[in-house]
């Protein structure tokens, strides 16, 4: 019953925010949904969305989809991987109705006549040990912390001390993040690789020596956040694009999207959808 | 005994059976020994019950290696079974991926080698200790200890290790990070301990008597016993621990992935490397199809490696048994 009346009270929600209301109506965010596509209100959207694209993108897109799959139970959405590109190129030949891509898209890709909706920031902080003097690094430092050109703090301005440099394993979304913004893709070589960005901040705040990078979602006070090229990462500095280690989450689509496609990115959209955003420790758009 | 037995059979047939058939074993409906003919359905309902137990364990077995090969063979016959045992690079994530799991099997084999070096002298003394030497009320502290030792969940093990021997291991080498192959052997070396005492324990406390008897009756010491005599004759049971032992190095997992640094490095005692079972855990989470795939693939050649091992080892104790004997 409980159920029912839900759906009730989100479908005649839905109607009142097609007839132009804000979204921020609706408190109770994770049941009603903003399915503002063009059909009759009232009645049940149904089918499936098709995406692919992006390991890095996979966890975020999946529980979006779970959320989304709540207020909409007979749409289901397919979350298929292989990659940025793969995703893109499936939107363009029509296989999939959206495409995860976790960079902004080539002029190539533009050309083909893509819509570009970015849905999500990855920002990633430099962290350290708090006792760690250094404040700033520039982009460059850090390639060459990364890739092995630099091994001693006093090189980068800190105490005379061995760089302990601290990464996640090969297929981890942030250590791709990572690697892209600085250009050094299988170019890492690291003291300790962990799997868990709760290992990586545990193993930096307990050796004053180590370096590592987070999703800017999960720092905290146990480690210091460093400067990169003078920007401080907080959101706005990410948003602003003045922060240097980040990426936008796009979802690409090509021409007019499929009733349910459509709904399914006007929630990620929604207060809602980028609520699930920030929990798994990405920068909203709004 | 056989001739014991029959006689039995005989007996009981005589009072159980039938008055006309009496004396005649071959007429005798109700024995109670072989239980042959006299299967109430309830006896046959237990033994269909135990059948499948004893069925659940061997179907397991051959379920988790149908499993194994059909999901790891794949991703081997793709890489070449040459490229992905014998390789040095493992970039499955590269633009142009390498799956090459070499310096994960060294890794392994260093680390079980070098917990089995440390811990199994280890073990023994200890076991000799308690089962010899120890004055009854110390052993009984000793032992309970050692329970412990074994119902401590690995990654507490792992914890341990991250919070004390990572950092001890730093420290005396003068190393910025102390999560290196030797700290994973300290791990690994403590957390057999338990498995090798207590089996080596029961083989040496079940030597004859009249061996450690005899021993020292020639003369000889109680130490001079322990090590020509004892030890000796457990030796079968103690191999049994050592083989427990490197079975439980080669599997751990949890506790390893803590302290091991999990780079992929050809093994140095004080560089950070990865072991085959690490190697599996690390990425999984985030792997694609054939990423995940070649995991599977390490997990086959875990799985066939620990087989091998225990096959080996096994023909070993018998042939050392049967010497001995």
């Amino acid at each position: 019953m409980k159920k029912m009346l839900a759906g009730i009270l989100s479908a005649v929600l839905c109607l009142a925010m097609f007839a132009g209301c804000t979204p921020s109506l609706d408190d109770n965010s994770s049941s009603g949904s903003s399915a503002g596509s063009g059909s009759a209100a009232g009645s049940k959207l149904k089918g499936e969305v098709k995406t692919s694209g992006s390991t890095s993108m996979e966890s975020v897109v999946k529980a979006l989809a779970e959320a989304f799959k709540e207020a909409e139970p007979d749409v289901s959405v397919d979350v298929q991987l292989g990659g940025s590109s793969a995703g893109v190129s499936n939107v363009i030949d029509g296989i999939s109705d959206l495409g995860n891509a976790s960079r902004a898209l080539k002029d190539e890709e533009k050309a083909e006549g893509l819509t570009e909706n970015i849905i999500a920031y990855d920002g990633i902080a430099m962290v350290v040990n708090p006792s760690n003097g250094v404040e700033n690094l520039t982009k460059e430092q850090l390639v060459k912390i990364y890739t092995g050109e630099v091994t001693n703090w006093k090189d980068v301005g800190g105490a005379d001390k061995q760089i302990v440099v601290v990464g996640r394993e090969a297929g981890s979304g942030t250590r791709d993040g990572f690697e892209e913004a600085l250009g050094i893709k299988e170019k890492t070589k690291h003291a300790s690789e962990q799997n868990e960005t709760g290992l990586v901040k545990n193993l930096v705040a307990t050796n004053d020596s180590a370096i590592g990078y987070i999703s800017l979602g999960y720092a905290d006070d146990s480690v210091k956040m460093l400067q990169v090229e003078g920007v401080t990462p907080t959101e706005e500095t990410v948003k602003d694009k003045s922060y240097p280690i980040q990426r936008p989450f796009v979802m690409v689509s090509k021409g007019a999207l499929n009733t349910q496609a459509q709904a399914f990115l006007d929630f990620i959209l929604s207060d809602a959808g980028q609520k699930i955003v920030v929990q798994k420790g990405f920068v909203s758009v709004k | 005994m056989k001739v014991v037995q029959n006689r039995m059979e005989n007996k009981l047939a005589v009072h159980t059976g039938p008055a006309t058939g009496a004396g005649k074993p071959a007429r005798a409906k109700n024995s109670l020994v072989t239980g042959k003919k006299s299967k109430t359905p309830f006896t046959r309902v237990m033994e269909a019950i135990f059948f499948i137990c004893a069925c659940v364990a061997v179907l397991c077995v051959c379920l988790i290696t149908f499993y194994m090969v059909s999901t790891g063979a794949p991703a081997i016959a793709e890489i070449g079974l040459f490229d992905f045992l014998l390789g040095k690079v493992w970039a499955p994530t590269a633009s142009d991926p390498q799956f090459g799991i070499l310096p994960m099997v060294l890794s392994s084999i260093l680390a079980t080698l070098g917990a089995i070096v440390i811990g199994v002298p280890i073990g023994i003394l200890a076991s000799v200790f308690l089962a010899e030497i120890a004055p009854k009320r110390v052993a009984k502290v000793v032992r309970a200890g050692i329970e412990v030792l074994a119902g401590i969940p690995s990654v507490i093990y792992g914890l341990i290790g991250m919070l004390i021997i990572v950092p001890a291991v730093a420290k005396i080498f003068n190393v910025p990070l102390g999560m290196n192959l030797l700290s994973a052997t300290l791990v690994l070396a403590v957390m057999i301990l338990p498995t090798i005492i207590s089996v080596s324990e029961t083989a040496l406390k079940s030597v004859p008597r009249k061996y450690k008897e005899a021993s020292l009756a020639c003369g000889a010491t109680h130490i001079q016993t322990i090590f020509k005599v004892m030890l000796p004759a457990a030796r079968s049971g103690i191999m049994t621990g050592v083989v427990l032992g490197i079975g439980r190095a080669v599997g751990e997992t949890m506790a390893v992935i803590m302290v091991a640094g999990n780079v992929v490095n050809m093994p140095k005692l004080l560089g950070s490397v990865r072991l085959m079972t690490t190697g599996i855990v690390m990425e999984m989470s985030y792997a694609g199809a054939f990423h995940k795939q070649a995991l599977f693939a390490i997990g086959l050649i875990l799985f066939v490696f620990i087989m091998v091992l225990n096959i080996l080892l096994n023909t070993v104790l018998k042939k050392m048994g049967e010497k001995y004997e």
